[in-house]
This record gives structure tokens, C-alpha cells and sequence, in this order.
């Protein structure tokens, strides 16, 4: 082994890492050709990055923890974040930390088959609570459904109503009984309307079509293969206004 | 089209869609299936915290860079408690062990299976190659995500490389 072959040994990985600039091409060839041991090694290094593919594991992210981040992200885009201390200001007490941001993307995921009623208004009132209602903000219908598509596996239906005194604010991706769902916001004076819509096959449905919850009242109906809930502050018979002339809008 | 999340358009699935490079990544460094999962968890706060550090694109490299210090934030909390590591493949009894531990690891390697080699690696060859194998990331990006220069990295992967050919290596050298 000569010093030459220590640098054309980084030459030879450049290569084969994709990495080898043009003008080291022509000399790492001409080494290649007069040194036995470095064309081996080539072959090795070959060899080596075949078999880390075929035998070593790729730890992909488990299902649960996928789940815990989709959470954790779709409760971000509805509140503001805080700043915390710089980690090494946490020292030692650093698991503390990571068991707190466990605890903190369990406490955010809803629980599965707890009431969804209780869920939509608890949802409603957090975005409230931030000051963030939506994601996508746009009294254009056109504009606020094509922004869902790729964020859930199915397309809601959006209608706008500001000329029946209901003006569209825009849309949210929210989550709902463990699953991403889409949430429509409406305008009525000073008060929002959340509408919410998810395919009528993620769940069994069995609450009555309208309730008061918290104050807020709200109001479940099926359309299609949709589930919708809305729910809001206006007092319900202004709800029930806003729900037929959804239903009868298209 | 105004958007006034917190989070930047775009950032929410560029997290999501190297969710399983994050994860990959953590594992390997922390060596520890409950760990991994914490240090990602934690990244990922950090992540939406530094939001306003990303620079758009698939935002791998910057995501990559957050679990990787993250990782060695809980390895270091870990020396710091002096606890005795959790995971323990089969040859990695000694973990990230002092200077140019290639020479005694290579005899080693032969014996071992190529994933608990890889274990095995010192910490800082261990992620270089971890990132260039299986993420398939430039080298400008893994001198990014570990902080060294390009040069550095080079000379990593290559004693990585090595280590793990092992012995056969050594004799050809020879």
C-alpha cells in the first residue's frame, strides 16, 4: 500500500458514492488500472453496500408513533408554539423532558371512542382558544378544497354560502377519533361556525342529530357517504339555518 | 394563498414524509427501540419550534440534523447518569469506544452478523454511514447533519467502510 492509494482509496469511495468530481476521474482510473489491491477494494466496497441493503434492518417508524407525530403536527397548525428552554439548560433533566413530550402527544390525541360530539366542540373550542381557526384561508371554495387534497385520503365537499349570509373563512385539517379530518369554517356576524366532514365509514355513529354541548350547540347529519357535524356559538336556530342551506346549496 | 399556521406551508409533510428516515436514524444511534422513539418524538417538538429555520425543499438534511443532535443529547444525558445501555446486540458490549477502535473491532466483525457490526461502529462513523447506506445522503448533507467538515466525512465512511470489510480488508492491504 502506498500513499497513493490512500488517496485514490477516497477517490474510489467518491466514485462509488457518486461524489467524484469529473477532473479526479481520468486519475483515479489510471491508478485502478495499475493497482490490483484498489481494483478489489472497488468490488468490496460494492459488495459491502449490496449486503447493508439486503441484511441490515431499516427501522422504519412504527405505526403508533407515526400516529402520536400526525397528532402532534395536526394540534400545531391550530396553536401557537411556545418557546422553551434550550436543551442543555434541561440537563440532567433531559428523560423528564422526553417523557413530558410523550405525555404531551398522548394528552392531544383524542381518545379512541370517547363521545364524538364532545370531540367536535373540544376541537372547535381549541381552535377557538389559539386564535386559529384555519389552515387555508379563502372564501373561495375552489381555492379551499383543491388545499385538502393530499393532506386526507378522501375529498370533503365545499360550498361557499356568503350570499345567503354565511361567508366562508377557510379550512383546516383537524383530527378527530384518531384519524386526520377536514374542518370548514363559516362566518356569521361574530360568530364562527366549524364544520366538520369525514367519511361515514370510519365510525359508527349513534348521538342524536342535534345537542348542546359546553354552550356550543351543534348539529349531525349524514350526506352521501359524508358524516358532517357543525357546530358553533349562534344559537341554534341560526345553526339550523346554516345546516339547510348548506344541505341545499351546490 | 395566504396560510397563517404556525407551521410553514409544506413543513407538516415534509415531517411527516421523513418520519421514517428520523426514526431509522434515531435507532441506529441510540441503539434502543423505546429511546429511538423519544428522541424522534423530541426532534420533532424541535423541529416545530426551529420551524422557522427551514428552508423549505424535502427538508430531510435539516430534519436529519435536529434527531441527530437530539440523539446525541440523550447520549450524552445517558453517560451523564452513568446507566448501563439498554439495547446490547450481541458485540456491542462495548459501546462507542475510545480512539481508532477499528483495528479491534475489524477481527471481530467476522464473527458477527453485518447489522450488529454496524451496531457496534463507533458513534461517529456508525451515523456517516447510516446516513450515505441507507439515506443515500450527499456527503455536503451528512457534514451538515453531523457538523464536520466534507473532508471529515470522507475519511469517516472510508474507516467505516473498512471496519466493517474487516480482517479481508486489512490483508489486502498488507
Amino acid at each position: 500500500m502506498t500513499d497513493d492509494c490512500d488517496h485514490n482509496r477516497l477517490l474510489l469511495q467518491a466514485e462509488h458514492d457518486g461524489e467524484l468530481n469529473p477532473a479526479n476521474a481520468a486519475e483515479l482510473a489510471a491508478h485502478l488500472a495499475a493497482c490490483p489491491a484498489c481494483a478489489a477494494t472497488r468490488l468490496e466496497m460494492a459488495e459491502l453496500s449490496r449486503r447493508l441493503r439486503a441484511e441490515v434492518p431499516y427501522h422504519h417508524a412504527p405505526g403508533a408513533l407515526h400516529a402520536r407525530i400526525a397528532a402532534q403536527l395536526a394540534a400545531t397548525n391550530r396553536a401557537p408554539t411556545t418557546p422553551r428552554m434550550p436543551l442543555h439548560r434541561q440537563l440532567p433533566g433531559f428523560a423528564a423532558g422526553l417523557a413530558m413530550a410523550a405525555a404531551v402527544a398522548l394528552a392531544i390525541l383524542p381518545m379512541r371512542g370517547a363521545d364524538i360530539g364532545d370531540q367536535v366542540v373540544g376541537s372547535h373550542i381549541r381552535a377557538l382558544q389559539a386564535a386559529h381557526l384555519v389552515d387555508v384561508a379563502s372564501s373561495d371554495q375552489h381555492q379551499v378544497k383543491p388545499w385538502f387534497d393530499g393532506r386526507l385520503d378522501y375529498a370533503p365537499p365545499v360550498r361557499d354560502l356568503a350570499a345567503q349570509g354565511f361567508p366562508l373563512e377557510g379550512g383546516r385539517l383537524d383530527y378527530l377519533d384518531g384519524r386526520p379530518v377536514s374542518a370548514l369554517v363559516y362566518r356569521r356576524a361574530r360568530h364562527a361556525i366549524d364544520l366538520f366532514i369525514w367519511p361515514a365509514a370510519s365510525h359508527r355513529e349513534r348521538a342524536p342529530a342535534g345537542r348542546v354541548t359546553s354552550g356550543y350547540n351543534l348539529v349531525r347529519w349524514s350526506e352521501g357517504d359524508m358524516v358532517f357535524w357543525a357546530v358553533s356559538d349562534l344559537a341554534q336556530q341560526e345553526l339550523d339555518e346554516f345546516v339547510r342551506l348548506w344541505r341545499s346549496a351546490r | 394563498m395566504p396560510q397563517d399556521g404556525p407551521l410553514p406551508p409544506g413543513l407538516e409533510q415534509a415531517l411527516l414524509g421523513n418520519l421514517n428516515a428520523a426514526h431509522n436514524l434515531a435507532r441506529w444511534l441510540v441503539r434502543d427501540p423505546a429511546a429511538a422513539e423519544d428522541v424522534v418524538q423530541e426532534a420533532m417538538l424541535r423541529a416545530i419550534r426551529y420551524a422557522a429555520s427551514w428552508r423549505g425543499g424535502d427538508g430531510r438534511a435539516w430534519l436529519l440534523e435536529i434527531v441527530r443532535n437530539t440523539a446525541h443529547g440523550w447520549l450524552a444525558a445517558r453517560r451523564h447518569r452513568q446507566e448501563v445501555p439498554m439495547d446490547e446486540t450481541p458485540g456491542a458490549e462495548a459501546p462507542d469506544p475510545a480512539p481508532d477502535p477499528e483495528a479491534a473491532l475489524s477481527g471481530r466483525q467476522e464473527r458477527l452478523g453485518l447489522a450488529a457490526a454496524v451496531a457496534a461502529l463507533p458513534v461517529e462513523l456508525r451515523e456517516c454511514l447510516v446516513l450515505r447506506e441507507f439515506e443515500e445522503l450527499s456527503y455536503r448533507d451528512i457534514a451538515r447533519v453531523t457538523g464536520v467538515p466534507i473532508g471529515t466525512v470522507m475519511s469517516r465512511l472510508w474507516r467505516a467502510r473498512r471496519a466493517l470489510l474487516g480482517t479481508r480488508a486489512e490483508r489486502i492491504e498488507a
